[in-house]
């Protein structure tokens, strides 16, 4: 059953179907990382050093892009009902899309990061610590999203506003995750991590009480 | 009672949507192989009384106790729109453990056999109607919960959800349904929604 719904969710995310695909985040992340070097100029120092700060917004920004498609349109048709009258909690079903949403958003771009490193003119270690970065801090982002996009279902212009939400609640990722780049900040990754975690734990239970109160 | 028979009963609801107490006072029982006919004018808060019964709305006074599984039909059909039907009923058959070849008997019965290539954007609002009943029937829970079942069917397909309900009772099921339509199935009791309301 679990396993079902797992699929749906994927499918749902990740394929073109009518709700966009996960291409349009990776290639809205490898855009912003072609767009940097162009506005700072090509100063191969600068743009090491502040490179790995980039990646770390851009990828802040295209978690935000599929938050509208996340959970509304299930809501809207009824899915949470159907999962919920099957003895299905909602905090279930909102792990699983948390799952769904990281790896149909996450996992293409950390596969993209190679990519906008050699644009931005990273090193291999720096490469190496950014994708580290991300591993750690990707899992929290997909949490908030959900949660996000779970409590401003069936607002009106909740899409902008789940954006708006999301950017300050991320912003421990953003400062720890862009932190473990400088020198010697290696341990920023394990606090990007710590973050995560607690993000992961209390999404589900934020997004299902989000959508138990929408049935109000 | 028999601990295994499927039952759905509630005691002294009362309904509250805003400012508004749509009705109290309301209690029902329904036992196997009995069906319920919920009627009243449209607003009365024959939905809210099923979501309430499903367990998808708290009441604002009063409980639900049921016995079984529960499917419930709304106006929403819960089916991807942009999935071929066949597909669309064939995640909720993996969900729910339906086997293959009854999702097709049930697929025939509500006569969809031959429509199952067609995604469900391009089904009419008829044909979503019964897509949704095939999925609630394929769940196979013995207490169905049917939110206006007839709308937008026409004068075949209500003759055939009658006989469906018909023979989902004679199994020993329980059916409750809400509309504001005449509904012919042998044995149908019925509920005035406005004796309850406020």
């Amino acid at each position: 059953m679990m396993w079902a719904i797992l699929r749906r969710d994927i499918a749902l995310l990740l394929g073109g179907g009518r709700r966009g695909g996960a291409l349009l985040p990776v290639l809205f992340f490898l855009a912003v990382a072609m767009l940097y070097p162009f506005a700072v100029g090509p100063d191969a120092k600068l743009l090491a050093r502040t490179g790995g700060g980039v990646v770390w917004v851009a990828a802040l920004l295209a978690a935000i892009l599929p938050l509208d498609r996340l959970v509304e349109p299930d809501l809207e048709a009824g899915f949470f009902d159907q999962w919920a009258l099957r003895g299905l909690a909602e905090e279930w079903t909102c792990s699983l899309r948390i799952l769904a949403h990281w790896l149909s958003f996450a996992v293409p771009l950390m596969l993209a990061t190679p990519i906008a490193a050699v644009l931005l003119g990273l090193s291999g270690d720096q490469l190496l610590t950014l994708e580290m970065g991300l591993l750690a801090g990707t899992p929290g982002l997909a949490a908030l999203g959900v949660a996000v996009a779970a409590i401003t279902a069936g607002l009106r212009g909740g899409a902008a506003l789940a954006g708006l939400l999301v950017m300050p609640l991320a912003v421990p990722l953003l400062v720890f995750g862009a932190g473990s780049l400088l020198p010697g900040g290696t341990g920023g990754i394990a606090l990007t991590g710590a973050v995560s975690l607690v993000l992961v734990a209390l999404a589900p239970f934020a997004a299902g009480a989000a959508i138990r109160a929408a049935r109000e | 009672m028999n601990a295994s028979e499927p039952f759905l009963s509630a005691e002294d609801l009362a309904c509250r949507r805003g400012d508004r107490i749509l009705f109290a006072g309301l209690s029902l029982h329904v036992g196997p192989g009995q069906a319920l006919h919920l009627a009243g004018a449209n607003g009365i808060g024959k939905s809210s009384l099923m979501r309430i019964l499903a367990g998808l709305l708290r009441p604002y006074a009063g409980s639900v106790a049921r016995g079984g599984a529960l499917a419930l039909l709304d106006e929403r059909p819960a089916l991807d729109t942009h999935q071929p039907l066949g597909r669309a009923l064939a995640f909720w058959a993996r969900v729910d453990g339906t086997a293959h070849d009854r999702l097709e008997r049930v697929s025939d019965n509500v006569g969809l056999g031959d429509l199952l290539d067609v995604p469900v954007r391009y089904l009419s609002t008829g044909q979503r109607k019964r897509a949704a009943l095939a999925r609630t029937i394929a769940q196979g829970a013995p207490i169905w919960l049917l939110d206006e079942p007839l709308n937008g069917l026409d004068t075949a397909s209500v003759a055939m959800v009658e006989r469906l309900v018909a023979r989902h009772c004679a199994d020993g099921g329980v059916c409750l349904l809400a509309s504001h339509q005449p509904v012919a199935v042998p044995g149908l009791a019925r509920l005035e929604l406005a004796e309850f309301a406020r």
